[in-house]
């Protein structure tokens, strides 16, 4: 598949669309399109339903943090498409949140190609991102209670451990800062 | 049998498919027709798993039940979740490879594959001839275990207690002792490296796998003989659990059951990775999407393997079998992305990796076959028995370590 192609026959079929050709550095060559938030739903279905493209199996849905991208940063959504019918693929598109605290929306493709309902859950429940349109956005591998989003890049785990007297530096390093902190809390917990 | 030939790597019809006695076969038309009917009466909710013998795991199912027949069904996952991608993301490259073991454990040696296939893309590492060689004739025997596995577990749900299940798992042992003479463990084998395969094959290897190939196709008769025209396992399964191949594609189904439900789509024939172009087999395509085509397909896709096997075992070259470019310590790819994705034994399997060049992944997420199979599991259980989700469920395949992550 010729991204470059791709590229100008989305611009056709939908007009004001904003698509970028991210590179790829690696000799992979799976170099990837970014799609802008308000025409990416058109444009997955330009993909999908489009008879040259047929891009009818949407394989892997996957989200990526940037956290010191661009100032505040942002978070990523992947999308891995091919086609069972033409036997191409892989197309990789790609969607951007616009930071990582508010501002969390993306359009679902859930409707478009079920096989993203698990795998959007996964990225919301694990990265945080809100998905506009998906018919059931539970966390899927955390439990229902739970508040942060453990993928993400900043992430520091709960303070609730009991420590292994292991001779790693990080462990014993955060074993001291546990026992500090019980001492200023005024005892154990 | 029941797979017709659609396209010219499949295979051909090779048998009229069985069919059950007429009154049973009846008795199963009329209770479906009667779930649909527009009396729902009162809903039971019940809760199935997580510690459930057909559950393989550790995995929950919400259902509500009309009587007997399945009104709603939502998988509930996580029990076994440890967060696989964030640990590979703190530690480097090769320091992932045992984990991915740990993922699908019945078929580590194709996990090791798919991650070893991604890394070699990323990092633009050549695999030597020896090495290729070596992982196809690993993978191929991955997936007899594994089917073989499968189908005992399927029987065993049926209610066939023991003793078909034990038949498989005396040939999966067999290929298990393979493995541990190759690797040194059974099932957590961490074979394969970036660019090539751990360690030399063991003196006399060969020959001893020659000898299992050889004899694996007597015991498919034998299962075969014993199963497929068995009264109970077809009332059980023709016309259970069917997956329509609109859906199937739509809910991103891969593996036999994608195929059992008429969608030639292999992607040791579409990709071609490693040296799949160069082996002569077919793909068997069912017609029905039912449980006995999902059972019938894992069947024909093991003589399949056989045959992958004697070719390979035959043209098996001598050579190195590491990239000398590869390094073990150190290693360090250039800024970029990649997706690999392989044929295993349940489903594509593909990692997605992210470097921004430092020694560990900056991305790292695994495609799991197992969960995204579930996705269309309530549509296929809707209507049917609750007995029935149990041989549905059996015949996606799923391993929770997978699932969960």
């Amino acid at each position: 598949m010729n991204l470059e192609k791709v590229k100008s026959d989305i611009e056709a079929a939908v007009p004001g669309c904003r698509l970028q050709i991210v590179v790829n550095g690696s000799p992979s060559g799976q170099h990837s399109l970014l799609l802008d938030r308000e025409h990416a739903f058109a444009v997955a279905k330009f993909l999908r339903d489009d008879p040259e493209l047929c891009l009818d199996y949407c394989s892997n849905v996957t989200g990526v943090d940037w956290p010191d991208t661009e100032g505040s940063g942002y978070l990523e959504v992947v999308y891995h498409l091919y086609s069972t019918v033409k036997k191409h693929g892989p197309l990789t598109v790609r969607m951007r949140t616009e930071d990582r605290k508010d501002a969390v929306n993306l359009p679902s493709f859930t409707p478009l190609w079920r096989s993203a309902e698990f795998q959007e859950r996964e990225v919301f429940d694990l990265y945080g991102v809100v998905f506009d349109g998906h018919p059931d956005l539970r966390r899927i591998l955390m439990w229902d209670g739970f508040e942060d989003h453990p993928m993400r890049k900043d992430y520091v785990d709960p303070d609730d451990y009991e420590y292994e007297p292991t001779a790693h530096d990080a462990v014993l390093k955060r074993a001291l800062e546990h026992s500090n902190r019980d001492e200023k809390a005024g005892g154990c917990q | 049998m029941s797979a017709t030939a659609t396209g010219s790597t499949a295979t051909g019809p090779t048998a009229i498919r069985p069919t059950a006695t007429p009154e049973i076969a009846t008795q199963e038309i009329a209770g479906k027709a009667a779930a649909a009917g527009d009396n729902p009466g009162e809903l039971l909710e019940i809760s199935l798993g997580p510690h459930h013998p057909s559950t393989h795991g550790v995995f929950r199912m919400d259902v509500s039940l009309d009587g007997e027949r399945i009104v709603k069904l939502k998988p509930v996952f996580g029990y076994l979740h440890r967060n696989h991608e964030k640990i590979a993301e703190t530690a480097s490259y090769l320091a992932a490879m045992p984990y991915t073991d740990r993922l699908d454990y019945m078929c580590s040696l194709s996990n090791n594959w798919a991650y070893a296939l991604s890394v070699e893309k990323l990092a633009g590492l050549q695999v030597p001839e020896r090495a290729e060689y070596i992982r196809v004739i690993t993978a191929e025997l991955t997936r007899l275990q594994n089917h073989a596995s499968t189908i005992g577990f399927l029987i065993q749900e049926m209610g066939a207690s023991g003793t078909p299940l034990m038949y498989a798992f005396r040939e999966r042992e067999k290929i298990l002792d393979l493995f541990e003479s190759l690797s040194g463990s059974r099932m957590m084998c961490n074979y394969m490296r970036f660019g090539g395969c751990r360690v030399e094959l063991p003196a006399g290897w060969l020959d001893e796998v020659r000898k299992v190939v050889a004899e694996f196709p007597r015991f498919l008769d034998e299962f075969e003989r014993l199963l497929a025209g068995n009264e109970i396992l077809m009332a059980r399964t023709q016309g259970v659990g069917v997956l329509s191949k609109e859906l199937a594609i739509q809910g991103g189904i891969t593996g036999p059951i994608l195929r059992a439900s008429g969608v030639n789509y292999d992607i040791r024939k579409v990709d071609k990775y490693g040296i799949y172009d160069r082996f002569d087999f077919k793909v068997p395509i069912g017609a029905h999407g039912d449980v006995y085509d999902r059972y019938m397909i894992r069947m024909l896709e093991m003589r399949e393997s056989v045959k992958i096997l004697e070719q390979a075992l035959r043209d098996i070259p001598s050579g190195p079998i590491m990239d000398p470019k590869s390094k073990i310590r150190g290693f360090r790819p250039k800024a970029g992305e990649a997706y690999g994705r392989i044929e295993s034994p349940k489903g594509e399997l593909g990692f997605y990796l992210i470097s921004d060049g430092s020694p560990n992944p900056y991305r790292y997420r695994v495609r799991p076959p197992s969960l995204i199979n579930l996705t269309v599991l309530e549509d296929m259980c809707r209507g049917y028995n609750l007995a029935d989700t149990v041989v549905i469920f059996g015949t996606i395949d799923i391993v929770l370590g997978e699932v969960d992550r």
